[in-house]
């Protein structure tokens, strides 16, 4: 992907001190009762971080929350230095669009296109015609998919959607991408495309990852593997041995939430060799 | 739970909360009045997205195509048959006095006034308002509402907005086309079942119509639009239950908005009415 955002930045760390994105103490809850009960992490930039837990955990909502379409009863969420949590919803607006979103099922609007639904935030920010096809292209191109510009979503397979779903978050190159359960219902082989898609935007483009998954298997691929710009493929991180290969592993956190709190939270070496019995559940 | 072997628990503290009827009323009361503070504010934010910038043209201009030229047979044939039946209905009085000519004047009245501002907006609104909401249910539960705020739209803006300029635009077109269509059916029931002339017919309906009963018969329309496309709106953006839900928003949205109507109209006459007698 070519460009100027900040998607290309990843050779030079950013010197701003904030992290991506820092809960505190945040409390949300329905009318069944609290579902997370002031849950802290910090994500810092260029850092995936992979959420795991039970169904009705609180995933999906950390990552709703992260992106300011909740607001949490208490704490607050700083995004990019600054408090989501406290925002209007018109500064949200403009501010959500530092940041991409992949739904479990994609969410794509069923009455348009998939080049209008990855054009959409283009065409909703003004961009120019000429400009918007050669962008959507690139990022169609991105995740192999540019020969279904002018199809419909229903006319795609789930896995194609979630992948029309990342192009669509990726198109003005945000520094931080949120993704729920990306791989959740997809075959192996397509799951396994899917976290190539995400390896790549995370190792080439130093994208900021928030990742809530129920599949351990998928942290532990962003964790082993890397994306090789020159080779243009998936190699594992250790076999290199290198600097860098370690620097990415270490960039791979895991966060396991259970019963409203943070039950675990750090790396694979530390949840593998874990003695817990509920995090060895996790591990079978 | 795709491949963790997890059981999936609540809360270990959590206690069955005992239910009273006075517990339940409270909770229909509360979930009453809050559903009324949440649909005055999201009127509130539409009227203020009508008069502010960026407007959504073309989706304004599309839901113009469905909400008024989509409803338009269904407006015609309505409004053709609803003139026929009230010639033969009054038509059939009128003769016992010998004064079959005045048929003219009560269905111009009538229809103008009253039958064709009503009839039209609870026919748009079977159409209408339960197309938008299962629409907008449909989009809230597959997540494309979350999806566009994520991208930084206003849904306000690009679906209530266009939604509501579209019905309010095209609603009084319609009525006017429903009373056209009343009188063409009144006039055709009046030659072939009253043996009136057609020329006296449509003499006597015009001239029954002061300005009085026009600014009744376009003011109601404007109302209506809004009550309907709102509604539908309301109730698309607020489906809880998944694809259910969705059903129950359709069938929600067509009920309230009619009640709505009708309310209103009682309202809104009673006002024509003196504005009327100060005015003219």
């Amino acid at each position: 992907m070519a460009g100027t955002g900040p998607m290309n930045n990843s050779a030079t760390p950013p010197a701003d001190p904030h992290p991506a994105i820092k809960f505190e103490k945040v409390r949300i809850g329905f009318e069944e009762g609290d579902i997370l009960r002031g849950v802290s992490f910090e994500v810092q930039k260029q850092e995936t971080l992979v959420l795991l837990g039970e169904t009705g955990t609180g995933k999906t909502l950390s990552l709703k929350l992260a992106a300011g379409l909740l607001r949490p009863s208490e704490g607050n969420i700083l995004v990019l230095g600054r408090n989501v949590s406290s925002m209007t919803e018109r500064d949200l607006l403009a501010f959500r669009r530092q940041m991409g979103f992949v739904f479990q099922e994609g969410a794509l609007f069923d009455s348009m296109t998939v080049g209008d639904n990855v054009a959409y935030r283009l065409i909703e920010d003004g961009v120019k015609d000429e400009e918007i096809e050669p962008r959507v292209l690139e990022v169609l191109r991105f995740v192999e998919l540019e020969h279904t510009m002018d199809l419909f979503p229903s006319e795609l397979s789930g896995g194609m959607r979630r992948r029309v779903s990342i192009a669509r978050a990726l198109i003005n190159q945000p520094p931080i991408v949120l993704y729920d359960s990306p791989t959740a219902g997809l075959d192996p082989v397509t799951s396994q495309t899917i976290i190539t898609l995400i390896l790549r935007l995370r190792d080439v483009y130093g994208v900021t990852a928030l990742l809530a998954t129920q599949r351990l298997q998928d942290g532990f691929a962003l964790a082993n593997f890397r994306f090789d710009a020159a080779a243009k493929r998936v190699v594992h991180n250790v076999s290199n041995g290198n600097a860098a290969g370690a620097a990415k592993m270490q960039a791979t956190r895991f966060l396991v939430l259970r019963e409203g709190g943070v039950y675990f939270e750090g790396g694979q070496e530390e949840l593998v060799n874990t003695n817990d019995e509920y995090l060895k559940r996790f591990l079978v | 739970m795709a491949d963790t072997p997890l059981e999936v628990r609540g809360p270990e503290d959590k206690t069955e909360p005992q239910i009273t009827v006075a517990g339940v009323l409270v909770n229909a009361a509360k979930g009453a009045v809050a559903d009324v503070q949440d649909y005055a504010m999201l009127c509130g934010r539409t009227l203020y997205t009508l008069f502010t910038p960026p407007f959504y043209v073309q989706d304004i201009l599309q839901q113009m195509d469905n909400i008024g030229a989509g409803s338009l047979p269904i407006i015609l044939l309505s409004g053709f048959f609803i003139g026929a039946v009230m010639v033969l209905q009054t038509g059939s009085q009128f003769t016992r006095f010998g004064q079959s000519s005045l048929t003219g004047d009560v269905v111009a009245i009538a229809l103008v006034r009253e039958l064709g501002p009503s009839l039209t907006g609870l026919l748009v609104t079977g159409r209408c308002a339960t197309g938008i909401a299962s629409e907008l249910g449909s989009m809230l539960v597959t997540e494309q509402v979350d999806a566009m705020r994520a991208m930084g739209t206003d849904p306000i803006r690009k679906l209530v907005a266009p939604r509501t300029i579209a019905t309010l635009l095209t609603l009084p077109l319609l009525t006017a086309m429903t009373d056209f269509m009343g009188l063409l059916g009144g006039c055709v029931a009046s030659v072939f079942s009253l043996r009136l002339s057609a020329i006296e017919f449509w003499r006597r309906a015009i001239d029954a119509l002061d300005f009085a009963d026009l600014m009744q018969g376009f003011m109601k329309p404007f109302f209506f639009a809004f009550i309907l496309a709102t509604i539908g709106c309301y109730k698309g953006l607020t489906v809880r239950g998944g694809t259910q839900g969705v059903g129950r928003a359709t069938t929600q949205a067509a009920v309230l908005s009619s009640v709505m109507i009708i309310v209103a109209d009682a309202f809104l006459t009673k006002v024509a009415l003196y504005l009327a007698d100060k005015l003219f």
